[in-house]
């Protein structure tokens, strides 16, 4: 208990003295999580809205294969872009093993899957007569896609956090494309293991504050969105 | 070869579709040689529900590319690329209001919006319309807030302030509990009759169709069965089919055994029953051929049986045994056996007077002129 008790003070202090090395993992963290974030919803949200609406035969088939990948393990995302970006590897020319940018790889593959499965479903949740009004009224296709994404948007919201939290807290994938290099590529989650491997609690507590921090904010957000809205 | 039962559709015709036939798996479910609706006039298209109206107003919307046939705007065809333009000159309103999450203001602009029309310009627009359907007083209010029949009205004005070429009005009161749809229907007879605006209705409350349609086509299982003025096609049915959609319960076939002075008299097998000849039925309607007799109920007078005095001049008064009582609000709807069903509608208080019960002898009376003789293949 006392080695608790102590690890949370210290790591109150550093927290509050913002100690560099803490802020350099948190930001990378930030950074990482929130580029791959970005590409998935750009790669996601076109699919997503596509197998939502276009009448496909294939539908079924697809929203399997979009659950199977929300639910695979990252730690098998992990060891193919490993495989992929090895020395002797498809792409390992790019040398971009143990980067920042593999990392940004492996959580787009990671959060993509979810991204078009949670748009998809806030989607389908729409009155299905609704795109059918819209273009009724004189909207072009775009319009009609704007705005039934304008409509949906508390659930889309909730489809990016999910994306977002999805590949804040992944350590697997991390490690293992990333290495944890300091300064390079050490991020929180990686830091936490790292630094509770080497027995220094304070630490990894700080870190894990933070850790924590970032996914009560995200989740504070998206309540009060859902919250501010009369009707639901 | 013009289908005989489709009166012949004036010729300025805003919207057209020839030849149109609709397939959804393996099953037609909608075929229609020729229908159009005039510059300034109200279509009410009905039948009952799966009749293929929506598929059909869809389809005049340029929402749904029919199998085979063509949809024609103002005599030109519309082709696949001009889909969006001739949806801008649309407008649709659907069942349920469908509107967006936003202000009332919001939801009425947003055809406006579509179309790129200036704000200076919206604002004066939608404020006149929101007057007109009697809704400005909810103008930033949420669409989240308001009644079903609030929300209509909301609907009905987003559609009507692009004061659109075209109106397609799908089953617009479907949502809304009958006391306010009786007011709605009003407010948008009165909308209709001041603006000059083109208008398809799909409705299956034949009401509706009277009190607002100039034409009216009765659609059944996908085929378009009668066109004309909504009350010669409700006191002149083609067939059967479109008889019993209309509301004509009673229904019996028989042989005319003579005609004379305007009236034919037909036996029933086991009665007679005389009926006025329709305008052009000389032709078809002579001694030794088949008919079908069609009879409203609320043509029908019932009076109990031996109470009936000579003095009446209904030609039609057949004995018969009640089968059946069916209150309905402040009527009764009283079906009865003449050899023949026969139903009739009576009010409560004549059915309290007359104490009727099933069983009881009765005698149905009805004039020639009520009688509705549609021509049967021999």
């Amino acid at each position: 208990m006392g080695l608790l008790f102590e690890g949370i003070v210290q790591a109150f202090q550093l927290l509050l003295s913002a100690d560099p090395e803490l802020l350099e993992i948190a930001g990378l963290s930030l950074v990482v999580s929130g580029a791959a974030t970005g590409i998935s919803l750009l790669i996601g949200l076109p699919l997503g809205t596509w197998l939502a609406l276009a009448l496909l035969r294939g539908r079924g088939a697809a929203m399997t294969f979009v659950n199977t990948g929300m639910a695979f393990p990252p730690v098998v995302v992990g060891l193919f872009v490993a495989i992929m970006l090895w020395r002797s590897g498809p792409l390992g020319d790019l040398r971009l093993m143990y980067t920042p940018a593999a990392m940004v790889m492996a959580e787009v593959i990671i959060a993509t899957p979810v991204i078009v499965g949670l748009t998809a479903a806030a989607l389908r949740q729409l009155d299905p007569r609704l795109r059918l009004q819209l273009l009724g009224l004189g909207a072009s296709r775009w319009q009609t896609t704007w705005w039934l994404w304008r409509e949906a948007r508390l659930p889309l919201l909730a489809a990016i956090m999910a994306g977002f939290g999805s590949v804040i807290s992944e350590v697997g994938a991390a490690m293992m494309v990333g290495g944890n290099i300091r300064g390079e590529t050490r991020v929180l989650t990686t830091s936490i293991v790292l630094e509770t491997s080497k027995g220094r609690f304070e630490m990894a507590i700080a870190l894990g504050i933070i850790l924590l921090a970032l996914a009560f904010v995200v989740n504070a957000v998206l309540t009060r969105a859902q919250h501010r809205d009369p009707h639901r | 070869m013009p289908d005989p039962a489709v009166s012949s559709f004036p010729s300025r015709h805003v919207v057209e579709v020839r030849d149109v036939t609709v397939v959804r798996a393996g099953r037609t479910i909608l075929s229609v040689d020729q229908l159009a609706v005039a510059e300034g006039e109200t279509l009410a298209i009905v039948g009952p529900n799966g009749a293929g109206k929506t598929t059909l107003l869809l389809a005049l919307a340029g929402l749904v590319r029919p199998d085979t046939g063509q949809l024609l705007f103002r005599g030109s065809a519309v082709g696949r690329s001009e889909g969006l333009a001739y949806r801008r000159r649309l407008g649709l309103v659907m069942p349920d209001p469908l509107l967006l999450d936003t202000t009332v203001f919001a939801n009425v602009a947003l055809g406006l919006r579509f179309r790129g029309v200036p704000g200076r310009r919206t604002e004066p627009l939608v404020t006149e319309w929101l007057e007109r359907l009697g809704v400005a007083h909810l103008r930033d209010r949420r669409a989240g807030g308001l009644s079903s029949g609030e929300a209509q009205r909301v609907s009905l004005a987003r559609a009507l302030v692009l004061e659109p070429e075209l109106l397609l009005l799908d089953e617009p009161f479907a949502s809304v509990d009958a006391a306010t749809r009786t007011q709605l229907v009003e407010d948008l007879a009165v909308l209709l009759e001041a603006t000059p605006v083109t208008c398809a209705l799909v409705t299956h409350d034949l009401d509706e169709a009277v009190r607002l349609g100039d034409h009216m086509a009765v659609l059944l299982d996908g085929r378009l069965r009668q066109a004309g003025p909504p009350e010669a096609v409700l006191a002149s049915p083609i067939d059967e089919d479109v008889a019993a959609f209309v509301g004509i319960e009673t229904r019996v076939r028989g042989m005319v055994t003579a005609v004379k002075d305007g009236v034919a008299v037909v036996d029933t097998g086991a009665c007679r029953v005389e009926a006025t000849l329709p305008e052009d039925g000389a032709r078809t309607i002579a001694p030794a051929r088949p008919v079908l007799c069609c009879l409203r109920p609320g043509d029908v007078t019932l009076w109990s049986a031996g109470s009936l005095g000579p003095s009446s001049s209904a030609r039609n008064r057949l004995d018969g045994r009640i089968t059946g009582l069916a209150p309905q609000g402040s009527t009764v709807r009283v079906t009865i056996d003449c050899s023949f069903p026969l139903v009739a509608l009576i009010t409560r208080a004549s059915a309290d007077e007359m104490a009727l019960e099933e069983g009881q002898q009765v005698t149905a009376v009805f004039k020639a002129s009520a009688v509705h003789l549609i021509p049967l293949a021999s």
